[in-house]
């Protein structure tokens, strides 16, 4: 693989960088909180992803002028205004969750709760 | 006649309906299930008169899935088997009222209300006009009967009840429905039709017909062919009068009546036996048959003695209708009649045994025949009919199963069925020997007698009805041991049933 | 007015969803809630029987053209979703009143029905829109209601399975986004019959299969396909029981609708069998979830966990029908979307009429209930033999048609499994009967009758089970219909 092509999609290795990153942290984080953040990051690649696409080299912002013929596409980032708004309602329902959990539980790190359910299970 | 192939649904179903209304008074109740029955048979009769003239009623009551309809029709073999049921449930509601008050049983209600639904479905598969219907009429009787067979309600009869429909519902899942699926994958219909529908098939592919021809037999879990006959032993925990009218007559009679159905009507007998589909089946027919005696041999207890030569009884009827040729299918169907009518009286013997003895194994049988002489010359009769001797209904049917395993060019068979029939002999003739000439059994205490499974009895009866059987019961049995030498003179109308069936 | 069906269908519950909290009634709330989901099953109905007569009605929301406005498309496909998503609505909603003032806070109770209205409305419109981004939006709407109805349970497991399931069906939107997007980089265009048109065009192109693999493990993710249905058998077991039985019965069947959708109408018949190779990822993925989990529900001490387990091997027949790539296939998959929604939707509310009554279902508490409960019990006997597919009941009609598309396909190894896992369900059905009608009642709670608001809606869909069971036609009519319809594609 060239050196062109790796640096000339730079975006999309950010993109794939920081969707790893989020599902590591997603899988590897036992911490509910770090769990919704890891998710975010997650989410947030994908917002990168989309905005970049939206990109035309040599485009102008879509503003309607005089003697630019070439524009950014907007649609992607109304998508992921949608989208964000989306990922804060998840984050906000999350962490409601998570408050929840929390009074129920005495803890929002997951092998805890893992114990205690097991004893609920047990003791039937 | 659509409306009395319809009616002979329906009436049972109002029966019952009418036994849960007069739940209160038992009189009322009995006469209600004595009355359905009587309707019943009548109704029956009609159709039966219809059909020898030449017609073949017909209706379709729903259709579930396009194509596939819900349809009765009455041809020959059907009513064979549906005038057999509908005559032997007016003989075993009676037998039923002496046994069930002589028992003491709980719950007789229930009972009853069960016994009709179960003849409704036993009418249902008997008039099916299809795979489809036979199929769904097959598995409610499981349903219906189910309840029968735990009646008792104690841990051995729920195990019972588990094996009961474990191996029905198995068996007509897994082998039979996917027989019914690749039938009409094949053929695009489910009819029944004289000469059967997969002559059709063109190129039918090579080895399918044995293996679908299995699928049948085996699935038909009913027929209790080895190694798929392990529910009939064990549902005799149930009251015996459901021994005697399901378990010997209604229910194993709707399997191997579904077996030779869908020979003659779905593969057609000329053309299982051009292509020799069905030589593998017969011989495992033929072990059942003398297995089944083999094992009836072990068994001390009455019940489970009757249930194993039940089991080798029924491979009969399947033999014949592997046989494939006229002589085997009229001696099949023979045979569901003429076993029918011997073995609900042995079983009818068997129960007032133990209602007025409380004796259940054939060890304590000693010398009980010169106290209930009517009960055990019955037996003796019973007994003739199942060995297929003379003056009995019972040796029609051998004769005709034995012309067409000759026929076949099958003489092993012919050894088979008279090895049998020795067997059958040895092990059933020791009953009504040992009662008449056996010394007097020491029973220590014959009020706790371990019955096939029902709850402790009342345990003081008076002991004036002491080793009298009840009336009721008395009348029945007496009714189908006459029937059975009746048979003997006067063989015809099933004859003729059958000889409709292959065209003569 | 009737032009505006389409938009009306997903517009009555969205705007009936705030009403909800506003009356701040849990009585008044209920009556909006019951009132919204009938007029969304009447506009299902009609919506049906508009594309019964006259083909596909396509609706341009604020009149901006297709395929550049958001195009809300409906044909016998969809119809046929909305009907079952509203007509489980329809009847849960009735059935909610006394079950969730016995299980949920009262404070809490208008919020419940105003997130249940968000939740049937996030699957309608899912089912509606013709748009793929509307797609997701109204996926995260249906999903975040849902993990709030979860958490509403009475056990502190609820708020646990739920978060769990956050975070999983997060992710597994966030896949079928990611999808969107590469598809959307490729073609330019969102609206699901343009990208039918586009998409042959690019067919060849890295990005439009990895778009592809997203959507894929998205979808599967959303409908709980074995091994990624981790999240399912807590959240059925643990949620309000109207939760559980609307829940059972309608959002599995969405997601597998979208999977339809996507790989059928979008990227086409030929694309994915042909190219992709689908049946040969699903075809094992479907075998393995029916009979492990098929296993694992007979080893369940709980009935709703059992339940549930049993809803991940069902999910498993309708993905089986899709891998067989043949209408008959097809046709059992979406007959049994239907089949499959009205069985477990009557089993899980026999269940929430336990629950009510004796606040537990565990089996060993379920000891003589056959006398008890009879009629609850007498529901549960019936949908359970529709569960395994007992004549006359509409499991049946499904089983009947998947066993025919094996068949025809020539697997008949397929077909004896499929059976034998219908004896599986007997098994784990026969369990808890054989609890309820054998063993005498142990328990010192009040075990009387449910209350007849529980069981009518109850025995509605239990009638329903009988009812298409006995006769298909017409239930079978429109699944081949639409079977035909997904298989011809749009653009070919």
């Amino acid at each position: 693989m060239n050196v062109e092509l790796l640096v000339s999609h730079y975006n999309y290795w950010i993109v794939i960088f920081l969707m790893m990153v989020g599902f590591y942290i997603l899988i590897s984080r036992g911490n509910l909180i770090k769990k919704i953040v890891g998710l975010n990051v997650f989410q947030t690649s994908v917002f990168m992803l989309y905005i970049t696409l939206g990109k035309i080299s040599g485009g102008t912002p879509p503003i309607l002028t005089e003697g630019e013929a070439v524009y950014s596409n907007p649609l992607p980032h109304v998508l992921i205004l949608t989208a964000i708004v989306v990922g804060i309602a998840t984050t906000s329902v999350g962490l409601a969750l998570a408050i929840r959990i929390k009074e129920a539980y005495g803890t929002v790190e997951e092998d805890e709760i893992n114990r205690i359910e097991a004893g609920i299970e047990a003791g039937g | 006649m659509t409306t009395e192939l319809i009616l002979s649904l329906v009436l049972p179903v109002v029966g019952a309906a009418l036994i849960l209304l007069l739940r209160g008074n038992p009189n009322a109740r009995e006469a209600a299930s004595l009355v359905t029955a009587g309707a019943l048979f009548a109704v029956v009769l009609r159709i039966h008169g219809a059909v020898r003239s030449g017609a073949i009623p017909e209706v379709v009551l729903a259709e579930p899935i396009p194509g596939i309809s819900i349809a009765l029709e009455a041809e020959p073999l059907g009513v064979l088997f549906a005038l057999i049921a509908s005559f032997l449930w007016i003989v075993t509601t009676a037998y039923s009222i002496g046994y069930m008050r002589g028992h003491h049983e709980k719950n007789q209600t229930r009972f009853y209300l069960f016994f009709a639904f179960a003849i409704a479905s036993v009418m249902g598969v008997a008039f099916a006009g299809n795979l489809f219907t036979l199929f769904v009429f097959y598995e409610v009787l499981s349903l219906t009967t189910f309840p029968l067979v735990t009646h008792a309600g104690t841990e051995k009869a729920k195990r019972a009840g588990r094996v009961y429909l474990g191996v029905l519902f198995s068996t007509s899942i897994v082998f039979q429905l996917l027989a019914i699926i690749w039938v009409y994958a094949m053929t695009g219909t489910l009819d029944f039709e004289p000469g059967g529908i997969l002559r059709g098939v063109v190129p039918v592919p090579d080895g399918v017909v044995p293996v679908l021809l299995g699928l049948f037999v085996f699935g038909i879990g009913k027929a209790a062919v080895m190694p798929f006959h392990r529910w009939l032993p064990a549902a005799m925990v149930a009251p015996t009068p459901v021994s005697a009218l399901l378990h010997a007559v209604a229910v194993v009679k709707a399997g191997v009546f579904a077996v030779l159905k869908i020979t003659v009507y779905v593969f057609g007998i000329d053309f299982v036996s051009e292509l020799g589909a069905s030589t593998w089946l017969m011989w495992i027919a033929a072990a059942t048959i003398i297995l089944g005696s083999l094992v009836a041999f072990t068994k001390d207890n009455l019940k489970a003695r009757l249930a194993y030569s039940t089991v080798s009884q029924l491979s009969y009827v399947v033999l014949g209708a592997m046989l494939a040729n006229s002589w085997g299918v009229i001696g099949s169907g023979m045979h569901i009649a003429m076993h029918a009518f011997g073995k609900i009286t042995l079983f009818f013997c068997a129960g007032a045994i133990m209602v007025a003895a409380h004796r259940s194994e054939v060890s304590q049988l000693g010398g009980l025949g010169r106290k209930m002489p009517v009960t055990f010359a019955a037996f003796f009769i019973g007994t003739l009919s199942i060995v297929g001797l003379p003056p009995t209904g019972g040796s029609w049917s051998k004769w005709f199963l034995g012309l067409g395993s000759l026929e076949a060019g099958q003489v092993g068979l012919m050894v088979v069925l008279m090895v049998s029939s020795l067997l059958s002999l040895a092990y059933l003739m020791e009953i009504p020997l040992k009662g008449f000439f056996g010394k007097d059994a020491e029973v220590a205490d014959h009020h706790h007698g371990d019955s096939a499974g029902h709850e402790g009895h009342g345990g003081h009866d008076g002991h004036e009805d002491h080793y009298r059987a009840p009336p009721w019961s008395l009348a029945a049995i007496v009714t189908t041991a006459a029937a059975c030498l009746a048979l003997f003179v006067y063989p015809e109308p099933f004859y003729r049933l059958m000889a409709m069936v292959v065209g003569q | 007015m009737s032009q505006h069906l389409p938009i009306l269908q997903v517009v009555v519950p969205l705007l009936a969803a705030p009403l909800c909290i506003f009356v701040r009634n849990g009585r008044a709330a209920w009556g909006l809630a019951v009132l919204a989901s009938w007029v969304s099953l009447g506009i299902a109905l009609a919506l049906l029987g508009q594309v019964g007569t006259g083909g596909v009605i396509s609706y341009a929301i604020g009149d901006w053209m297709p395929p550049i406005g958001i195009e809300y498309r409906v044909d016998i496909v969809n119809a046929w979703v909305l009907v079952i998503v509203a007509t489980i609505g329809a009847l849960v909603s009735p059935y909610a009143l006394v079950s969730v003032e016995r299980e949920i806070d009262a404070r809490r109770i208008p919020l419940f029905y105003s997130a249940y209205l968000l939740c049937i409305c996030g699957l309608l419109g899912i089912a509606i829109t013709g748009d793929v981004f509307n797609v997701f939006v109204f996926l995260e709407i249906s999903s975040l209601s849902a993990y709030a109805l979860i958490a509403l349970g009475r056990d502190r497991r609820a708020l646990t399975s739920a978060f769990r399931y956050l975070v999983m069906g997060s992710v597994g939107a966030t896949f079928i986004v990611i999808g969107i997007g590469l598809l959307y980089s490729m073609t330019g265009s969102l609206n699901m019959a343009d990208l039918a048109q586009l998409l042959p065009g690019v067919w060849e192109s890295r990005t439009v299969r990895v778009a592809y693999g997203f959507l894929a493990v998205g979808f599967c993710l959303k409908l709980a396909l074995f091994p990624l249905h981790l999240w399912l058998p807590n959240a059925y077991t643990y949620a309000p029981s109207p939760v559980t039985a609307f829940m059972a019965s309608t959002a599995t069947k969405v997601a597998v609708y979208m999977l339809l959708r996507f790989f059928l109408t979008v990227f086409g018949w030929h694309f994915s069998f042909e190219q992709m190779e689908l049946d040969r990822v699903l075809l094992p993925l479907a075998l393995v979830a029916i009979v492990s989990m098929s296993l694992v529900a007979i080893f369940q001490v709980n009935v709703k966990r059992l339940l549930a387990y049993s809803s991940v091997a069902q999910i498993g027949y309708m993905v089986l029908g899709l891998s067989f790539a043949t209408v008959t296939g097809l046709t059992a998959t979406l007959l049994h979307l239907f089949n499959h929604a009205l069985m477990k939707g009557a089993l899980f509310m026999a269940m929430g009429c336990v629950m009510y009554r004796i606040g537990s279902v565990q089996i060993g508490a379920m000891a003589g209930l056959g006398r008890r409960m009879p009629v609850t019990m007498a529901a549960f006997v019936v949908g359970g033999l529709s569960l395994v597919g007992v004549p006359l009941t509409v499991g049946f009609v499904s089983k009947w048609y998947l066993i025919l598309g094996a068949l025809e396909r020539g697997w008949w190894p397929v077909a004896v499994l499929i059976l034998l896992t219908s004896l599986m369900a007997l098994v784990y059905v026969w369990r808890v009967v054989e609890v309820a009608y054998f063993r005498e009642y142990q328990g010192e709670g009040d075990a009387r009758e449910a209350p007849w608001m529980l069981l009518w809606p109850t025995w509605a869909l239990v009638a329903l089970n009988l009812y298409f069971g006995i006769d298909a036609g017409r239930t079978a009519g429109i699944a081949r219909q639409a079977a035909e319809v997904l298989m011809a594609g749009i653009g070919q």
